[in-house]
């Protein structure tokens, strides 16, 4: 079976102060389909940068490398067409979009990207069922979808709108950035669990976090640690346990 | 399928900054010679079969506007325009005032099809075959003015009914010409400024509205104005008078063919809301406004005001702004009855090289007298936008209230917006409050709306609908839905 996403030599900067700043340096990363990775890694790693890469922000720019997903040539798409084509970004710190209501954010992003597939839009009927029974699963209250997006959330309640969003856009591959960061317990399980409701041989993920906990919970097949912009080490599930138990002094060694 | 839809789609084929309203009806048409004159006014008045005294209103009101200078305080700029070179009166060449909608030209009856306005009544009055997954439309009383005459008026008999007039303001010079005597004016001076003279000397049509006490206006009345005619302004007067314990819910929309000219509108509406009335006057502004390089497009310069004479009453204006290349205009409330009640909403959206400088009066003259203004200004392309508004306190305004929020949006780094408060106040029970904000689309909304799969088109829609909701919420629902998609179009090509 091809590989769902292959990222080769990917270099990429940023503009800083009028010059180029590279971060990624060099990353090789496959995921096949139906697997669930892990990116784990020291702060300014370059791991949240290769997730905006990957969704396609402008700011940076990709000096070499290649990134397929399904087959195509990733880099080569607006970042909405990623979004057609299966390509789920859960956001670090979600964006406030003022007086644009919740639920018709998500029916609007739902039947554009269904339109997009070439599926049916949802009716308004249609929408209301699937999108009370992924609130449902995630603990949350209607009065969520009424209120403006992301705007007076707490912390918790934009993860679990961004894991909603996941939920009703139906993405092939996930990448969630550090979804769990500032969660409590109970919150960072309910987040699990969605993310967990959707494991499927058509679903995969690349999880950023720094915590063991997340893990445990989704149980993911490969592990990989990122250090100066590169991934410097790859490996199974024991892998997070030693990052847990040692740090990452002895990865950053490796990347010097 | 719904007229916006349609509206959309046909952009969307055109590629960007198409104006889908642009098309122009070939019609036979009875035109004046260009020229501004005493002849030109006395033809007008002719023409329309008026009295004596409302020739002689117009003559006086040529003769102040002839010592009167344009305004230039405005946040706008344009070529001096000539007043002699346009004409002043065009009608279709057909008797106006038709008594039935099957005298109506079939030409006409087209046009306001395509342009989305339905004026058969049978077909609205059925309303039964709702294609799947529409609201059915209420039915909306009509009266469509085409360049300078009203071409036809829909459900006057059930208005009637109910004891309502409307009908086209020269029919009611005719009809009731002492309602119009007494109220013409009364509001809106004939010299009260350049353009409110020279819409006296030269008004043509515009809709009459009369709602007596106690009643309730049965539905929604809008008039759908339409320049057509080439080289000719528009003068339209709109005359809306609601008695004790009475309301109505009046809406106006406008839009014009695509010119390399400008044109010129200068309309006069006013308003007159006895004891515990309410005057809820919507607009959808989409004259012609240009194109991409700033040819072409209306002239829109209107003087709204509206008197809250008795006490408790109510007038609020909501407009929504998205055409014209100029744009001048400050619908106002005169808040004289203790307790009356002055509402402003306002959504202006300016692209491409348009220009807009609109906003508010509201002078409390009368104790407790109350008054909001909620203006949000989009700016994109190389336009400018200005609000600019006064609240005035008078001495007698005891516990008066006021509060204004003015909110720009800006979009890419060509654009202006500009807020321009004026605040006076002569009474020290009074209380105003102001707020203002300049915001940008940020990158950030930009990229999580297109992460989660819209179009960079359909992510500005989307933000600027929510932050004009405040303003939207407050037009009738089935105009709120079109208004969202207008707002869209107007800005299509304004990033990227």
């Amino acid at each position: 079976m091809t590989d769902l996403l292959k990222i080769s030599g990917l270099h990429a900067s940023i503009d800083a102060d009028g010059k180029p700043k590279e971060i990624l340096r060099g990353v090789d990363l496959v995921i096949p389909p139906g697997e669930v990775h892990a990116i784990m890694g020291p702060n300014g790693c370059g791991k949240s940068t290769l997730s905006y890469v990957l969704a396609g922000r402008e700011e940076y720019d990709v000096t070499s490398g290649s990134v397929t997903f399904m087959g195509r040539d990733l880099l080569d798409m607006e970042p909405e067409e990623r979004a057609a084509a299966g390509l789920f970004l859960a956001f670090q710190s979600p964006v406030e979009l003022p007086g644009v209501n919740n639920a018709n954010f998500l029916r609007t992003a739902v039947n554009a990207v269904r339109r997009a597939r070439g599926e049916a839009e949802l009716d308004a009927v249609g929408f209301l069922k699937a999108v009370r029974a992924a609130t449902k699963n995630l603990s949350m209250s209607d009065d969520m979808l009424k209120r403006s997006v992301n705007v007076g959330f707490s912390g918790g309640e934009k993860k679990r709108n961004e894991v909603l969003q996941m939920t009703m856009l139906q993405p092939t591959l996930a990448i969630l950035d550090e979804t769990d960061s500032g969660l409590d317990v109970d919150a960072l399980r309910i987040v699990a669990e969605g993310v967990k409701n959707l494991r499927s041989p058509k679903f995969s993920a690349l999880v950023i976090t720094h915590h063991q906990r997340l893990l445990d919970y989704l149980g993911p097949d490969r592990i990989h640690v990122m250090a100066r912009g590169r991934i410097v080490r790859s490996g199974g599930p024991e892998l997070a346990k030693q990052i847990d138990a040692e740090g990452y002094a002895s990865f950053l060694a490796e990347a010097a | 399928m719904p007229a916006i839809t349609e509206t959309r789609e046909q952009v969307e084929k055109l590629g960007q900054s198409s104006y889908k309203w642009g098309f122009e009806t070939d019609i036979e048409m009875d035109v004046a010679p260009k020229g501004l004159n005493e002849e030109t006014i006395r033809l007008i008045s002719a023409r329309k079969e008026e009295p004596e005294w409302l020739l002689e209103w117009r003559l006086a009101a040529y003769k102040a506007w002839l010592t009167m200078t344009e305004p230039s305080w405005a946040k706008v700029v344009y070529p001096p325009i000539d007043y002699q070179d346009a004409h002043y009166y065009a009608a279709p060449r057909k008797k106006p005032g038709p008594k039935s909608l099957d005298e109506v030209d079939p030409e006409l009856l087209r046009t306001y099809e395509k342009l989305g306005i339905p004026l058969h009544e049978q077909a609205l009055l059925a309303g039964v075959e709702v294609p799947e997954g529409e609201e059915a439309r209420l039915p909306v009383a009509v009266d469509a003015v085409f360049d300078s005459v009203s071409v036809a008026t829909t459900f006057r008999k059930t208005l009637s009914e109910a004891g309502v007039i409307f009908s086209p303001i020269s029919e009611a010079v005719r009809d009731h010409p002492d309602l119009v005597r007494k109220y013409l004016g009364s509001v809106v001076p004939a010299g009260d400024n350049f353009y409110a003279a020279l819409n006296s000397a030269v008004f043509t049509d515009g809709s009459f509205v009369f709602v007596p006490k106690g009643v309730r206006c049965p539905m929604e009345l809008s008039t759908y104005f339409r320049i057509n005619a080439r080289n000719t302004g528009q003068f339209e007067r709109t005359l809306i008078i609601v008695e004790d314990g009475a309301s109505v819910s009046y809406l106006e929309g406008c839009t014009a063919p695509m010119r390399d000219e400008n044109q010129l509108h200068a309309a006069v509406v006013e308003l007159v809301a006895m004891e515990d009335a309410t005057i809820k006057y919507s607009t959808v502004q989409n004259w012609y406004p240009g194109d991409e390089n700033g040819l072409g497009g209306i002239y829109n310069f209107v003087t709204k005001r509206g008197a809250c004479r008795g006490a408790r009453s109510k007038i609020s204006w909501t407009q929504v702004e998205t055409g014209s290349a100029i744009t001048w205009k400050y619908p106002s409330c005169i808040l004289q009855g203790e307790g009356s009640v002055g509402e402003f909403y306002s959504v202006a959206v300016t692209n491409n090289h348009q220009q807009a400088d609109t906003g508010t009066k509201m002078i409390h003259i009368g104790r407790n007298t109350r008054s909001t203004i909620i203006a949000k200004t989009i700016s994109a392309g190389k336009s400018d936008s200005t609000y600019r508004g006064l609240v005035r306190m008078l001495p007698k305004a005891s516990n008066a209230r006021n509060f204004t929020q003015c909110d720009s949006l800006l979009i890419g780094d060509q654009c202006g917006a500009h807020t321009v408060p004026y605040i006076e106040n002569r009474n020290m029970s009074a209380r105003i409050e102001h707020e203002a904000t300049t915001s940008k689309i940020s990158e950030d909304q930009m990229f999580y709306c297109r992460q989660r799969g819209l179009s960079q088109e359909d992510a500005v829609g989307l933000i600027v609908n929510g932050f004009c909701k405040d303003v939207l919420k407050e037009l009738p629902m089935e105009f709120a839905v079109e208004a969202q998609k207008l707002l869209q179009i107007s800005l299509e090509g304004s990033v990227g």
